[in-house]
Parts: structure tokens; sequence; C-alpha cells
């Protein structure tokens, strides 16, 4: 006869150890603090509670940053006027205007651009468990770059198709850095040299592709560059809204396995999740989510490679904490976008120069104290 | 002396752990009950290497199988082929009566659990999230935490002796309490079979002792257990099925005493060497055998 394991564990294992009784009764109170779990039906959602607050947090302070941006400019309105003009109410057409065609199309977009960054990120950090694995450092960001300035350059085409060619730029660069680091399997740290490699490569090419543009062209494109959502109309808003509510429960659904994945494959797949398979979804998502956003806004510097880490270390989550990255990634972006209007007031920064500058102080942080703890 | 006779009941020192004395009364043949877990000429390897060759094995359900032998002899290969982590080039692995990769992953999860040789904890976190990593099979998307998921993460808490760990950090234990805690989430796993490779590699005599102990408690619940690993002595005493593997196939198989020959221990690992009495348990020991320049020549005539 077969016993099963379930029920010898169950029913042996505490009184197999003696010594396990007590602290077990006096531990099942902390236990039950760390997490909440949501239970109806057969549904039944675990989630830690530290992570479930910063969550909250974070996108009230998004939400407050969204209703600032809609409120401050040149035509400066208080909250309630803000508030009547983005709903139609209100008797000042130029309110409305402002608000309906100029601050909501930027703040929506600004929030959904940050939100899919910072979830890309999460999950190329992950894949690779490693902090610098994230699609700005890796090629992705470039290769969509890359796409975007041909169609700027060579072609001389329009925003619809230099979107188009940042999504394929992007997920050119990512097959070829998937395919070259690819060997039995993906390992993290092939995944963030080769990705490295082909980031230089793609820049060497972007920046002989703007030496030999005409100036207009060239004028275009540095705009284009350093990211921006100065520009942004209800249709760029619209199109990485609609990305971002497709994508973004893939990869909250794949992040469970992700998790998983970062015990190592073997465990993983001892654990019941099709590694390799699982994997390439990821990997596919992940770099749809940032060829969306760099479509949208081009490539906002940083955002992926910071948002996941400040996330984590604010739920100091086990997981993969995407959710809290993407929350991180739109108030990131959102509250960069504001300094970047009003810094300079009338003139306009683009929001990667802004995301860009405070991604490098906290690069450099964020350097400093790990060599400071574990100094190599 | 070639041969060890297995059976010696030890009363055991003084005082000492119990589980040693009755850790040779003898388990139940191991042919007799069918094998849930078998493999048939398999061929197995990385890249262009390959490893294992049209080898055949059955695992005998409820014993405690280690498997020994030389470095890279494809020990661990076969485990991981066992256990589906890697494809077979040829051959078949089945699991109770089906080839293992008709189940879905999650219904193989349920069945049978590997601890791989270097897991890797997350940064971060607590050894009950670790522990509690080993119920993913027994979870879904919509269904992500059930009282018998609490309910099995504290029971292999407790039976892995690590519960009052639970709050602790994975990253902060020790090598010997951090192996029991990746047991912990194996048994969470709740798998009627059990695959353990080198989980004593790295650690002292006494943690080997304490995990060696702990698989063979689990057997004696009904657990079928296969633990890869190299300490030979520790191999022989708690092995109720030995498996003796060389250059990718299985030189020898059964029960300690009928296998383990100083013949054998020489052809398979090079080694000319002695066989003694394991004074406990009865079982054999391995002595080298190695010309010595500085040690009195005393033992020289055999």
């Amino acid at each position: 006869m077969k016993v099963s394991g379930g029920a010898n564990v169950a029913t042996n294992g505490p009184a197999s150890s003696g010594s396990a009784s007590p602290s077990w009764a006096s531990r099942a109170g902390p236990t039950n603090r760390r997490h909440v779990v949501v239970r109806a039906g057969t549904l039944a959602l675990r989630f830690e509670r530290r992570a479930l607050i910063v969550g909250a947090v974070l996108m009230t302070a998004a939400a407050a940053v969204a209703a600032a941006a809609l409120m401050i400019g040149d035509y400066p309105l208080t909250p309630a006027q803000a508030l009547g003009s983005l709903f139609g109410f209100g008797d000042d057409p130029l309110a409305r205007y402002f608000v309906q065609n100029q601050r909501a199309p930027r703040v929506v977009a600004a929030a959904a651009v940050g939100a899919a960054l910072g979830m890309s990120g999460c999950v190329f950090q992950s894949i690779s468990d490693n902090p610098l694995g994230s699609p700005d450092v890796i090629g992705f960001t470039t290769g969509a770059a890359t796409g975007a300035l041909a169609q700027i350059i060579v072609f001389d085409a329009g925003p619809a198709a230099i979107s188009g060619g940042a999504v394929a730029g992007g997920f050119a660069a990512a097959t070829a850095v998937y395919l070259l680091a690819w060997r039995r399997g993906l390992a993290g740290f092939r995944l963030v040299l080769v990705g490295v490699g082909v980031a230089a490569l793609l820049q060497a090419c972007n920046a002989l592709l703007i030496v030999r543009a005409s100036l207009t062209a060239a004028q275009t494109a540095a705009v284009w560059l350093a990211g921006s959502l100065n520009a942004t109309t209800w249709t760029e808003a619209s199109l990485v809204t609609v990305a971002l509510a497709v994508l973004g429960p893939a990869a909250l659904t794949l992040s469970r396995p992700l998790g998983t994945l970062m015990m190592g494959d073997d465990l993983a797949a001892g654990l019941g999740v099709r590694v390799e398979r699982r994997r390439l979804e990821l990997v596919a998502v992940g770099v749809a989510l940032v060829c969306v956003a760099v479509a949208a806004a081009g490539p906002v510097a940083f955002v992926a490679l910071a948002a996941p880490q400040l996330a984590k270390r604010l739920t100091r989550t086990a997981g993969t904490g995407m959710a809290s990255a993407g929350s991180m990634g739109a108030l990131l972006v959102l509250a960069a976008d504001l300094v970047a209007q009003r810094i300079f007031a009338p003139t306009q920064l683009p929001v990667g120069v802004v995301t860009g500058s405070l991604g490098g102080v906290y690069l450099i942080w964020l350097l400093a104290r790990e060599w400071r703890r574990n100094p190599a | 002396m070639t041969r060890l006779s297995a059976k010696k009941p030890e009363p055991g020192p003084g005082g000492g752990r119990p589980d040693l004395a009755q850790q040779a009364t003898g388990p139940s043949p191991a042919s007799e009950r069918a094998a849930r877990l078998r493999g048939s000429g398999l061929a197995v390897g990385y890249g262009d290497r390959i490893v294992i060759e049209s080898l055949n094995v059955s695992i005998p359900t409820g014993e405690l199988t280690v498997i020994v032998g030389p470095n890279a002899c494809g020990k661990s290969t076969l485990l991981r082929a066992l256990a589906r982590m890697l494809p077979a080039r040829a051959g078949l692995v089945e699991l109770d009566g089906q080839p293992i990769g008709s189940y879905p992953p999650k219904d193989v999860a349920r069945r049978l659990g590997l601890l791989p040789q270097s897991p890797v904890a997350p940064d971060g976190i607590t050894v009950e999230d670790l522990v509690a990593r080993g119920r993913y099979p027994h979870q879904g998307l919509l269904r992500q935490w059930s009282k018998a998921d609490q309910e099995a993460v504290d029971a292999a808490l407790a039976r892995a002796g690590v519960a009052d760990l639970a709050p602790r950090m994975a990253g902060e234990l020790s090598g010997g309490q951090r192996q029991r805690v990746w047991l912990a989430m194996a048994l969470a796993q709740q798998t009627p079979i059990l695959l353990l490779d080198e989980p004593t590699t790295y650690l002292d005599i006494a943690h080997q002792v304490e995990v060696l102990s702990l698989a063979r408690g689990l057997r004696r619940d009904g657990y079928t257990v296969v633990v890869v690993m190299h300490e030979l002595a520790l191999a022989f005493r708690y092995a109720t099925h030995l498996i003796v593997m060389a250059a990718g196939s299985i030189v020898a198989q059964g029960a300690v005493s009928d296998v383990v020959t100083e013949d054998l221990i020489e052809s398979v690992y090079g080694l000319p060497c002695r066989l003694i009495e394991d004074p406990v348990t009865g079982r054999p020991i391995v002595v080298p055998l190695e010309e010595f320049p500085d040690a009195p020549a005393q033992d020289d005539a055999a």
C-alpha cells in the first residue's frame, strides 16, 4: 500500500519534533499578520500586508501627483476647477481645453508609460536575478530607439511609423539578445552580458544614424531620444493605456511562476513550472511592455532600472513585487514629468532628462551602498 | 573479508540516539514492491556530451535508496533525468506506470519532489515563506492559499525541525539549518517520492547525520526517498537500497550487505581498500589502502 506523503507530513509532523510545538504556537500570530488572505468561494488570494500598504501609498501618491499635474501650469486651476473641467463641467472653455486636451492625456500617458517600464524592469531583473538586467541596460530600449531613429532619419516617417519602428526595433533587439544568450536555457548573467554588448552595438548604430542625418531629422531624433511626453495627445495616451490593460494583467499572472524561477530552474521545474515556456512568455510580455512605453514616449531613462528596486526596498518582499514596481514606475514618471514641465517653465524639458539625472544619482547611491556592504 | 553481514542490532551507545540502533532492522526486500519510478533504456547528456547511455533503473517504493559513485559518474544526471529536469535522449522515465512526460508538470510535482544541488533562496525571504513556495503545485492563480497549504507548511517546518526558524531570514542561516529548511520546502510539497541531490555535501558530520536520519524517518513513514551522495560510510549506514554507479551505468544495486565488496569499491573508485565493520551498525566502512611513507608499516600483510 502506498502511503501518501501528504497525510504523513500532516499527521506525524508536529509530534516528531519535540522542540517545535511551543515555538509554533507563538509563531501563528506574526505569520498571520504578515499576510492577508482574501477568500470568496473558491477564490483565495494571498497578499503580503506590507506590499499591499506600499502599493496603496504609491497609488495614492501617484493620484495626488496626477491631480497636481492637472492643476499646475501656465493656466493654473484650483482642484475644483481642474476636476470640473476634466469631466466637462464648469464654464471655462480655456480650462476645459487645457485639462482635457493637454494635461489629461499627458498624465494618463505618463502613468501608463511609467507602469509599463516598471513592470518590464521587474520582469527582466527577476529573470536575470540582477538589478542591471533591466531593459534599458540590456539593449531592448536601445533597439527600440534604433527602430525609431531609422524611421525618423532614413524614412522621414510620421509619429505612427516612428512608434511602429520602436516596437519592431525593440523586439528585434530582444530576439537577438535572447538567442545569443540562450544556451541550454537562459542564465541571468549571460542575458546581462550579451545584452550590454548588443546595447553597445546598437548605441553605435544610433550614433551613426544621427551623424548621417539631415539637421532637421537629427533634431527630431535628439528630441525623441531624450524621451518626452511634451507633445502627447490622446492617440498616444490611449494606445499605451490599451496595451497596458492587456500586458499588465499578463505580467501579474506570470509573476507567480516568475517568483519560482528566481529559485533556480531545477527547483522551479521540480515545483511543476514549465521553465522555458514561462520564461519565453515573460520575455515576450516584458519586451512588449518596454516597446509600448518607448513607442509612446521615447526611451525614458532609468525608470525600468530604478522602479522595481525602489519598490522592493519599500515592500521588502521576497516575491517579484510586480504590482508595486508598476505603481512605483507610474509615480516616478508622473512626478518627473511634472518637474520637467515646471522647473524651467515656460521651457519644457523632456521627461527623460529628469528621470535620467535622478536615476544617475540613484544608481551611484545604489552601487556605493552595495560596495560598502560587501567590498569586492 | 569481502562481504559484511548487515544484521547486528546494536544497543548503541548509552543514552545515544535511539534511531541509530533501529537502523539495521531490515526493511522488506526492495524488489517485492512495484516501483513507482523507473527508467528504461535511458540516454541522458548535456550538449554533445552523453553522460548516461542505455541505463535501466527502478526505484524501489518505500525504500531509502542511496546512489553513490565517483565524481562525474552520472549520479546527479540520473536523478535529474528521473525528475524530468533533463530530457532523455532515448528511453523512457515512467512514473506510476505512465511516461513522466505525459503528466501535466504540476501533477508530477505533486507526486515527485526534487531538492536540487544548489537552490537559490530569493533575497530577503523568510524561512516560512521559502517553505511555503513548496506549495506551488497545489496552488493556482485564483487559489493561492488554502488551509491545507498552511497546515502543510507548519507540518513540514516541524518535521524538518526548523519550526523555530520560521520567522528568520533564509539568508542568515548556517549551512546545516539552510539544508533543513530546503528539506522542509520539499516536504511542504507533499510528494510520496522525494529525490535529494547531494543534500549532505558541504555539511559537517553532525549535520550530515541529521539530514540522513530525517531521510530515514521519512522512509519509515512510507516515503520513497532517493539520495545522491559521496560519503560512503554514511551512504552504507543509511541506505536500505544501494545503487552504485560508474561511468554512466549502474554496476551494482541491492541491499548494502549484498552489494558492497572490496573488489567493487576498488573497481568503481580505482582505490584499493579494506572494508571494516561499523561497530555501531555492522555496516561496512571503507578504509583506503595507500602507501603512506611516514606511516608505521604494520598492516601490510593481507
